[in-house]
């Protein structure tokens, strides 16, 4: 198992006044899963996200990444695992700017203390920028690029550390349709090879590319089950063609 | 993380902001330079005050009459003549049996009185001393020739002008030498002409009128004592021991038994040179440390452009977290930033202090004077170690703010 949550919960103290993001949510993640968290505004799912990236920690409830009790960790023992377990993608993309792809999607590798060689580190970043065919921008400047290939060198930079999952927060959310179903697509390959993948989104739409649906309101996990019908991107992009 | 890493980013950092980090490194610019300068500057005033001392000689013992504090001004100096040294004084000193190690010794009598060539008359410095004036002082004739010990014997009628009142008397046209002209009441005969020295510690030899001593004495002043007696010893290592056998042959001279009745005062040059050293030093520290306070300025400017640089990137500082920094790692990346600001500041800073110290020296030389062209090395190694202690000093709390963002905040902040 690759998570496993029990009893989660998050309470925020803002000006005195206690807001519950999260009460009492108990799920858990296999590898090679597609698991998109849906719900409206305010459901808790990005709160649930940020937990599960281990980018905060609970108020309560048992954390468990890939048997790892997060609860007992240090912050730096945290990072360790950000590092080398997972890859964020992020709705507005967060690329460095002033800063070459190449620079951007090497630099979790340069925080990993498994230290590479150059020539190793220019390989992998090569590959990663294949995979989501950006190999010919690979000395472009971040802010040069379209927003749908921002967020594909974003995918890029969460894939060169080879992570264990990838957590994408509404990684379509500021993409027109076509960016966005390409990012999709990007994605479901990844799942097809055998990454897992757990999506934030509040778009029906793009959760049923998803194979598992974590269906959220008010803190609480309303529905939990797999996706009945599920959208493939490939055959979608001819449609919008 | 490799150590180039943060070097690149501060690099890129401090080129995308261009002119507020100029402004930052031109605060640390003119801190280092006023250091440098500082230093430069005062290192080479007190070495052209120490070497005008030496110039004299460092192997020369002076004599002075009447008794006074060790370091003190000399007894001669509260307008009171005193008149227990005389010219056998001298001659009792440089007996080899007395004091073996003197070589050489110099009495001098001095005095000021109206000089006059033809139309001019102008009140000069006049100085009477031995024919061995020459040896002991190291000083050297440009025109004519000193006067010999048979003309101080003799009470000559003769006259060696400093280069200063050769020139204002006599010009560049007219040859000075065999030329008559008065001090006071008596016509003496130019028989030479000074090398110009300038100004030495105690005196400007080329103001003064040189004629020898028993003339000065007994034609123009009407004294039988002297003023002062300069030694000279065969090596400075044998200074102690010569001031002692001086001191010994003067009380045997004057039936002293008991020193603290002693008439004379024996100095040597080292108290002088110990005492003027450490007089400019304090003034030379005092000066580094004002300069100190524009680093300490230029500090403050650096911690106000981290602290904004800081802010401007608090969604980057959260993406480094969120894959993977350690708050260590933010923190030293933003240290290395404003070390790097001050390294650059600092190293710009010596090279303008040195220039403008450079330009100093040559203007000063220009000037006349011996000044040395001198940035050591310790002035440097001290500007770049400030420098960067600086950026590191100023640069950690806003390094420290910048690791300890919460990573979700970070991410979230607009």
């Amino acid at each position: 198992m690759l998570i496993s949550v029990k009893n989660l919960c998050k309470k925020y103290l803002n000006e005195g006044v206690t807001t519950e993001a999260l009460s009492g949510v108990s799920f858990s993640i296999e590898k090679g899963e597609f698991v998109a968290i849906m719900g409206p505004s305010g459901s808790g799912k990005s709160t649930l996200m940020q937990i599960i990236g281990l980018l905060d920690r609970p108020s309560d409830g048992e954390y468990f990444f890939k048997g790892e009790d997060i609860r007992t960790l240090t912050d730096d023992e945290l990072a360790l695992i950000r590092n080398q377990n997972i890859g964020f993608v992020f709705q507005s993309f967060n690329l460095l700017p002033r800063t070459t792809v190449f620079e951007n999607v090497e630099l979790p590798l340069l925080y990993d203390e498994r230290s590479d060689s150059r020539k190793n580190i220019e390989k992998r970043v090569g590959e990663v920028l294949e995979a989501v065919s950006l190999g010919h921008r690979v000395n472009n400047f971040s802010n040069q690029l379209s927003g749908g290939e921002q967020q594909r060198v974003a995918i890029a930079r969460a894939l060169v550390n080879d992570p264990a999952i990838i957590l994408a927060d509404e990684p379509t959310g500021n993409l027109d349709s076509k960016a966005g179903l390409q990012i999709m697509k990007i994605l479901q390959r990844l799942n097809d090879e055998g990454r897992t993948i757990v999506m934030v989104t509040h778009e029906t739409y793009t959760s049923e590319h998803a194979k598992r649906i974590i269906q959220m309101l008010d803190g609480k996990i309303v529905a939990d089950g797999a996706v009945k019908k599920r959208r493939i991107a490939e055959g979608e992009e001819r449609l919008l063609k | 993380m490799r150590f180039s890493d943060p070097l690149k980013i501060s690099y890129r950092n401090i080129l995308a902001a261009k002119v507020r980090s100029f402004l930052t490194i031109l605060g640390i610019i003119i801190g280092i330079a006023s250091v440098i300068i500082i230093i430069a500057i005062g290192t080479s005033a007190q070495q052209l005050i120490l070497n005008q001392i030496r110039g004299i000689g460092s192997n020369l013992i002076g004599v002075l009459p009447g008794a006074s504090e060790e370091k003190g001004p000399p007894a001669g100096a509260f307008g009171v003549s005193i008149t227990t040294l005389k010219y056998a004084d001298l001659q009792a000193i440089l007996k080899k049996q007395n004091v073996p190690n003197v070589v050489d010794g110099a009495a001098y009598v001095n005095g000021n009185k109206t000089a006059k060539f033809q139309d001019q008359s102008k009140s000069t410095a006049f100085t009477g001393t031995t024919a061995s004036y020459i040896n002991v002082e190291s000083a050297s004739v440009a025109n004519g020739r000193f006067f010999t010990k048979e003309e101080e014997a003799d009470l000559s009628r003769v006259a060696v002008l400093g280069s200063q009142v050769a020139l204002d008397f006599f010009g560049t046209n007219i040859d000075p030498i065999g030329k008559r002209f008065k001090v006071g009441d008596q016509s003496l005969t130019v028989i030479g002409v000074l090398s110009s020295r300038g100004s030495t510690a105690f005196s400007n030899q080329d103001k003064s009128i040189f004629i020898p001593l028993f003339t000065a004495q007994k034609v123009v002043l009407g004294i039988d004592h002297i003023n002062f007696l300069r030694l000279k010893v065969d090596d400075e290592k044998n200074i102690d021991r010569s001031v002692a056998d001086i001191k010994a042959t003067l009380r045997d001279q004057h039936q002293i038994r008991n020193s603290a009745n002693d008439d004379f005062t024996v100095r040597d040059q080292r108290a002088g040179l110990d005492a003027i050293t450490s007089i400019t030093n304090a003034i030379k520290y005092f000066l580094t440390a004002i300069a100190a306070i524009s680093l300490l300025v230029g500090g403050v400017g650096i911690m106000n452009t981290m602290l904004i640089s800081v802010n401007e990137r608090i969604r980057e500082v959260g993406l480094r977290k969120a894959i993977g920094a350690k708050n260590s790692t933010v923190m030293f990346q933003f240290l290395i930033e404003s070390a790097v600001i001050t390294l650059i500041g600092g190293v710009v800073g010596i090279i303008f202090g040195a220039l403008v110290s450079f330009l100093a020296a040559i203007i000063m030389q220009k000037l006349g004077y011996q000044w040395p062209f001198i940035v050591t090395l310790s002035s440097v190694i001290l500007a770049v170690v400030i420098s960067t202690m600086v950026g590191i000093f100023f640069g950690l709390y806003p390094a420290r703010r910048a690791a300890k963002y919460n990573i979700v905040e970070a991410l979230r902040y607009e």
